[in-house]
C-alpha cells in the first residue's frame, strides 16, 4: 500500500474514531493531527505494530506553551517517522496548564526517557508510569519550568544592574 | 501561573523521587565502588558526569548527569529575530558548525518558500561535507588517542587547520562559523577559496589513507575496539540512533537520502553499514565515510553550476552594501533585516539534515513575528546518549571510555 497523508489518516479514523482524530492539516508536507491523552500511547502502539505502516521511530518530542488557549495551554507534539515507507507524521496532544498529565511513552520508545524528563523540566508535563523523571538540563532545585512564556528573558535596556564584568 | 505548576508538581513527583532514592539505595552494596567519571576528567572530552558503580574493574551501574553547559538556545531563539538565531547553531556541535548553519536556514527558507539556485546549494554542499570530515576525523582520531595511538590525531589535526583555513576564507570564521546567509551564501567563492579547496582534495586522501592504514588493521586497536560497546540495530531504532552510530548497527538511514536537499539527488555517493554496532565498527563506517564525502566534494567542485551564490529574496537578503548607499529600496530593505523588523509567514516547519552525528532536525513554529514562536532543536547527541548506561554495563572502565569517544558525544550539541 502506498501511504500517502490521506490515506493513512482514512485509516487511523476508522481505528480510533472521528472525536479522537481532529483538526488535521499539512503544513510542510507532514500530516499533523491532534488527539486526547486517553488514545495517544494506544495511536502510537498501533502505528507501531501495524504491518502496513511501521511506524517504528520516534524523531523528536516538543512542548510549546500556548498561554492564550484557555483550558489547552500546553501542547505536547510526537513527531514520529516510518523508516521502512519514508513516511511522517506529526501528533499533537492539547493538556490544560493546571493539569499538565500524560502517559509515558517510555514503555515503546527507549528514547522518549530523556524527552520526557526535557519536557518536564522545561514545561512541567507529568508522565505517568515515566521511571525516572527529574530534571534534565537544569537544576534539580529549580522551582519553575522555564520556556514557559510567562517568563521573558531579562530587558537588555534595563539599566539598574551594575555589570562592569560584562560592560553594560 | 506559577503556583499552578507547583500544585502539579506534588504528591505524583514526590512518589518519583522516593522510588529512585529507593532503588538507589538498593543498589548500594558493599562490595561495589562508586567512581565518578567526570565532569571534568580528560578522557570524556566534554563536560558530562558518569557516577559509576564498579565491581573491581567491572561496571555495574551508571548514572549520567548532563547540562553542565546548557545555555537555553530554545529560549534564547524565541526572542530573537531570525537572522541573529545562526549564531546560536554553530554552538550546538562546534566540530561540524557549518551543517548546523545551513540547517538552520534551509528550515527558515521552507517557511519562506524561497527557492535556492544551484550554485549556492552546491557551494552548501561543499562546506557541509566539509565539515563533515572534520567532525568525523576529529571523532576518530581521539578514538586513535584513547586506545593509546597519538600520532594519529596530530597528523589528522594539520588537516583539519586545513579545512578551517577553507572556511576562514569563506566566511572570516574559523570554529564557530556563522556560515551562509538566510537565502544562500553571504558572498561567492573567491579564487583562493576555490584554490584551497581544489589543494585540500589532491593532499587529503593521501594523509587519510595513511591514517586509515596505521589503526584498521592494527592489533592493538582491534583488540581494543571489537565488540566493545556493542548495540543491536533494534534497541539502536529504539533509543533513536541516527547517523553513523545506527549505520555501525547495519540500517542504512540516511537523511541525505532518504529525504535529499540541497540537491544532493545530483550526487553519487554510498551508504557505508557496519554489521555488529560495536566501537570498531562505527571507526570503519566513519573512516568510509569521509571518502564518501570526499567523492561528494570532488563533484560538486567539478560541476559546480555558473549562477548566482543567493536567492532573489530582498526581503530576507541582505542587498550588497554599495546598493545600500545609493539606491532607497535597498537601504530600506537592509534598515528592516538588520533590525530584525521582517516578519516571518505563519506556519510550521520541520526539516531536517544529516549532521555529524546523525538527524539534525528543526521544528520551527511561526506566529507571523519576527521571532520564532517556538524552535525545537533535535539534537542527535541529547537522544542517543541516553543509551550509553546499556551500553557499557558489564564492561571495564577503559571499554567505557572508548565506547564514548567512538559515539562522538559533543557536549555542546547534548546540552543545547
Amino acid at each position: 500500500m502506498e501511504l500517502t497523508n490521506e490515506n493513512v489518516l482514512g485509516k487511523l479514523i476508522a481505528q480510533f474514531g472521528e472525536e479522537n482524530i481532529v483538526d488535521a492539516y499539512n503544513p510542510d508536507g507532514i500530516m499533523t493531527f491532534t488527539t486526547n491523552r486517553e488514545n495517544i500511547i494506544a495511536l502510537i502502539q498501533y502505528l507501531y505494530d501495524d504491518k502496513d505502516l511501521q511506524v517504528q521511530f520516534l524523531t523528536t518530542m516538543a512542548g510549546i506553551h500556548f498561554p492564550d488557549h484557555k483550558g489547552r495551554e500546553l501542547c505536547m507534539m510526537y513527531q514520529l517517522h516510518s523508516l521502512r515507507h519514508n513516511f511522517r507524521l506529526r501528533i499533537k496532544v492539547f493538556v490544560p496548564a493546571e493539569d499538565p498529565v500524560l502517559p509515558t511513552l517510555t514503555n515503546i520508545y527507549a528514547t522518549a526517557n530523556w524527552m520526557e524528563r526535557e519536557a518536564y523540566d522545561f514545561y512541567g508535563f507529568i508522565f505517568t508510569g515515566h521511571p525516572n523523571l527529574i530534571r534534565i538540563l537544569n537544576i534539580e532545585e529549580m522551582e519553575y519550568h522555564p520556556m514557559l512564556k510567562q517568563y521573558p528573558l531579562e530587558d537588555q535596556t534595563r539599566e539598574d544592574k551594575i555589570d562592569t564584568y560584562f560592560g553594560r | 501561573m506559577a503556583t499552578d505548576n507547583k500544585t502539579a508538581d506534588t504528591d505524583q513527583l514526590q512518589e518519583f523521587r522516593d522510588n529512585r532514592d529507593l532503588k538507589l539505595q538498593d543498589k548500594k552494596n558493599e562490595n561495589l565502588t562508586t567512581l565518578n567519571l567526570g565532569p571534568t576528567h580528560p578522557a570524556t572530552h566534554g563536560i558530562f558526569q558518569n557516577i559509576l558503580q564498579m565491581d573491581g574493574e567491572v561496571i555495574m551501574d551508571a548514572v549520567p548527569t548532563i547540562g553542565y553547559i546548557h545555555r537555553a538556545f530554545e529560549k534564547i531563539a524565541e526572542r530573537r529575530p531570525f537572522y541573529q538565531i545562526t549564531p546560536l547553531t554553530d554552538r550546538m556541535n562546534y566540530c561540524s558548525s557549518p551543517i548546523n548553519n545551513m540547517g538552520y536556514h534551509m528550515t527558515v527558507e521552507k517557511l519562506l518558500g524561497i527557492e535556492i539556485p544551484k550554485r549556492a546549494q552546491y557551494i552548501r554542499v561543499i562546506m557541509m561535507e566539509l565539515a563533515r570530515i572534520s567532525d568525523h576525523l576529529i571523532c576518530n582520531s581521539i578514538l586513535g588517542v584513547d586506545s593509546g595511538a597519538f600520532t594519529g590525531f596530530l597528523y589528522v589535526m594539520q588537516e583539519r587547520e586545513h579545512i578551517y583555513d577553507i572556511y576562514e576564507e569563506v566566511c572570516g570564521a574559523r570554529l564557530t562559523t556563522n556560515m551562509g546567509r538566510i537565502g544562500g551564501m553571504e558572498r561567492d567563492l573567491s579564487p583562493k577559496a576555490l584554490h584551497l579547496i581544489g589543494e585540500f582534495l589532491k593532499r587529503f586522501p593521501k594523509v587519510w589513507a595513511e591514517f586509515e592504514k596505521m589503526l584498521t588493521r592494527n592489533r592493538i586497536f582491534i583488540d581494543r575496539t571489537v565488540g566493545v560497546g556493542a548495540i543491536s540495530a533494534e534497541r539502536a531504532l529504539n533509543y533513536g540512533f541516527t547517523g553513523p552510530n545506527l549505520r555501525a548497527t547495519g540500517v542504512d538511514y540516511d537523511v541525505r537520502v532518504m529525504n535529499p536537499y540541497s540537491s544532493y539527488q545530483d550526487f553519487e555517493f554510498e551508504i557505508p553499514v557496519g554489521e555488529k554496532g560495536d566501537t570498531y565498527d562505527r571507526f570503519l563506517v566513519r573512516n568510509e565515510e569521509v571518502w564518501q564525502s570526499l567523492k561528494i566534494i570532488e563533484q560538486a567542485y567539478k560541476n559546480l553550476p555558473e549562477g548566482s551564490y543567493h536567492a532573489d529574496a530582498p526581503h530576507y537578503y541582505l542587498p550588497p552594501k554599495q546598493e545600500v548607499y545609493t539606491s532607497m529600496e535597498a537601504l530600506i530593505y537592509h534598515f528592516k533585516i538588520v533590525m530584525g523588523e521582517i516578519d516571518a509567514p505563519k506556519g510550521e516547519v520541520y526539516h531536517s539534515v544529516e549532521g555529524g552525528n546523525g538527524e539534525l532536525g528543526f521544528y520551527l513554529i511561526s506566529d507571523g513575528g519576527r521571532t520564532p514562536y517556538r524552535l525545537h532543536f533535535r539534537r542527535p547527541c541529547f537522544i542517543y546518549y541516553q543509551a550509553y548506561t546499556e551500553m557499557i554495563k558489564g564492561g571495564q572502565l577503559a571499554d567505557a571510555i572508548l565506547t564514548l569517544s567512538s559515539l562522538n558525544v559533543i557536549a555542546g550539541e547534548l546540552d543545547a
